[in-house]
């Protein structure tokens, strides 16, 4: 197992090696100027001079490794230094956004809060209303429970988060008045009334996103009970005398639970993509808000880190979701 | 072949008449053998909800296509004396904020939204199913094309497509006109970012078909790779292709949406069911009616379709199928 951890570990660097080419290459190889928003009454000279500034001078092989070396050395020293205030990274080159000037990982991490709390909620609230349902419904198959879980996740799989989002928001906030349609991001929660708001704007993004998670893991869930209750162990399992509530919840399910759980780690990456449009429609400021904000200012160096990011939590996560999978699971082996 | 050759194996045995119980089994014998496809769609008929998925897919997609036909109000042509009107036999779906008529408005928008649903799903099958044939086909380019897979479905996608989206947009505007080409630009990213599930499972079907005694005899009889995977590998995993085809559609409507909603897909005066949704928000508090037509029409192609696949599913797998 161990083997197989560090096999896999090595094997991810030469693929986020690539990844973070192609995306290299992809912001390259595109004929964006980041000039192009700088008046014409600049002289080309001065224009060339500001292209420097931002190092866009040297050729794409320099400016690649550049870019590698500022992530991957100088960036964790960083946070080193940030965390024992010692001083390794005194006066290295950080990776500078295009926008503000100032280093992309401290905006990331200025950011990071606020995606993590709106989608890290909703990925534990589906999973507590996943869980039940698919287990309900696989318990008792084509009854009316199963059949309204089924319809109601298909419509979770069908309905866009733009429009459900928006649906949230005329109905609470605009016809019923109950919710905030903006998420207030600056709110500081220091009293019970403080908290009570928080709860507030948080239930709308938070419901949004977990429909969805919970359309797809209601549905993992019931197909894998449904493989094991007619399993052979289970009739022995009740010819021993076992009440039926152990074994459902102690037998089945938790042999059920080693797909979900895998499911549930490689569903956590997609999470923050999916993220992108629900903090739009409820203005979150947080990561996903922030790549389309430099997308739309042709912030390269932000784009280039942030699409990265995602890059790594999404190799991250199926190495997880493969080592759980060896843990849990005693019948698979790697070596 | 003679007529002696057709009768040997009757030979010795008792005759036809006491063998066989009943004049009905008689009958039974002579009807034409049932074809593949007539199975299909007695057990596609047997699932209510894809049947009705299938029949509202039909209509939207008549809605969208013909619809302008009969409802010839030009979706583009602005009223501003009747703006912002609600619903009324003018204008059953009411009019916008330039008093364009929202009826033909939607049609011209799904046309839009169906045709890039439409086309990109093709443009990933055909990258998909060449990629998981061959793969699973030859065997020394089954590790570096499902490497690829693997690279492709770590690829962040809705972000690389954001980024796609806001770099190649003015070279091809320039290229094919602004409508152009952005469809063409939308559907290229579409495609060629999920083409990815479509290989993996037609990949392992052809694995698995590849070691049957059929490819084996048509090996043998010396036939070529070529034809061997046109005339027997392909129309074996024609039902895995079909099933990922109507999800593709889905997941490609959905995803030109949230460009549109984004604002980085279509151009403002272009209406695509996204556009619609995105530009009806900034009216949300006036007129939510406004926003809800789009997004239902979004919604319930999705649905339709999902359920379409679910119901094609089962009716493909001749496991389920007769039960």
């Amino acid at each position: 197992m161990l083997t197989f951890t560090i096999r896999r570990l090595f094997l991810a660097v030469p693929t986020l090696l690539f990844i973070s080419l192609v995306i290299f290459l992809l912001l390259e190889l595109a004929p964006g100027d980041p000039m192009a928003q700088v008046p014409l009454t600049v002289p080309p000279e001065v224009k060339e001079k500001m292209r420097e500034a931002l190092g866009l001078g040297q050729p794409m092989h320099i400016r690649f490794w550049k870019w590698l070396v500022q992530f991957f050395w100088i960036e964790p020293q960083v946070l080193i230094d940030h965390y024992l205030g010692t001083s390794f990274s005194a006066g290295d080159l950080r990776v500078i956004s295009w926008q503000t000037r100032s280093p992309v990982m401290d905006i990331v991490i200025q950011r990071m809060p606020q995606t993590l709390w709106v989608v890290g909620t909703a990925y534990i609230v589906a999973i507590l209303i996943a869980l039940p349902i698919g287990i309900y419904s696989a318990y008792r198959q084509y009854s009316w429970f199963d059949q309204l879980g089924t319809f109601v996740s298909m419509v979770g799989f069908s309905v866009p988060p733009f429009f459900s989002g928006v649906l949230v928001i005329v109905i609470f906030s605009v016809q019923l008045g109950w919710f905030p349609s903006i998420y207030d991001t600056t709110h500081v929660v220091d009293s019970w009334d403080a908290f009570v708001y928080q709860l507030k704007q948080m239930i709308m993004p938070v419901m949004v996103l977990a429909l969805q998670i919970t359309a797809q893991l209601s549905r993992f869930m019931r197909a894998s009970m449904l493989d094991n209750l007619n399993q052979d162990y289970v009739r022995t399992a009740r010819a021993k005398g076992l009440s039926e509530y152990v074994v459902v919840m102690v037998h089945v399910l938790r042999n059920s639970m080693i797909p979900v759980v895998t499911v549930i780690a490689l569903g956590i990456p997609s999470i923050f993509g999916g993220a992108i449009i629900t903090e739009q429609v409820f203005k979150v400021n947080g990561i996903g808000q922030l790549l389309i904000g430099a997308i739309q200012a042709n912030d390269l160096p932000m784009v280039q880190t942030l699409t990265f990011i995602f890059a790594v939590l999404i190799v991250l996560f199926n190495l997880i979701a493969d080592v759980l999978y060896g843990i849990l699971d005693p019948r698979i082996r790697y070596d | 072949m003679t007529d002696k050759e057709r009768f040997v194996p009757d030979e010795g045995m008792a005759p036809a008449s006491t063998s066989v119980p009943g004049a009905g089994a008689l009958e039974e014998l002579h009807n034409p053998p049932r074809s593949q496809w007539l199975d299909v769609w007695d057990q596609f008929k047997s699932h209510r909800g894809a049947l009705m998925g299938g029949a509202l897919f039909l209509f939207i997609i008549l809605a969208v296509y013909a619809g302008p036909l009969v409802w010839d109000i030009d979706a583009t042509k602005i009223d501003i004396r009747a703006r912002n009107q609600g619903p009324s036999w003018a204008h059953p779906f009411g009019t916008d904020q330039l008093g364009r008529d929202m009826l033909a408005r939607m049609m011209a928008g799904g046309a839009t939204s169906v045709s890039v649903g439409l086309t990109a799903m093709l443009l990933a099958l055909v990258l998909g199913s060449f990629i998981g044939v061959m793969a699973g086909f030859f065997k020394k380019l089954d590790g570096p094309l499902m490497r690829l897979t693997d690279l492709f479905l770590a690829l962040p996608l809705l972000p690389l497509l954001l980024v796609m989206m806001l770099l190649f947009r003015e070279p091809l505007n320039a290229a094919f006109g602004p409508e152009q080409g952005i469809f063409i630009l939308i559907v290229a990213s579409i495609g060629v970012t999920s083409w990815m599930p479509t290989a993996r499972i037609v990949r392992g079907d052809v694995l698995a078909l590849k070691e049957r005694e059929f490819v084996m005899a048509a090996r043998s009889i010396g036939t070529t790779n070529r034809k061997l995977i046109t005339r027997h590998i392909l129309p074996n995993v024609l039902s895995p292709i079909m099933v990922s085809a109507t999800l593709g559609i889905a997941t490609a409507i959905i995803t030109e949406s949230s460009l549109s909603f984004l604002g980085l897909g279509f151009p403002p005066d272009f209406p695509t069911w996204g556009r619609l949704l995105f530009d009806a928000t900034d009216y949300l508090q006036q007129y939510p009616e406004r926003v809800f037509w789009p997004g239902m029409a979004i919604s319930l192609t999705v649905l339709s379709v999902n359920y379409l696949g679910d119901g094609l599913r089962d009716a493909l797998d001749p496991r389920i199928r007769g039960r």
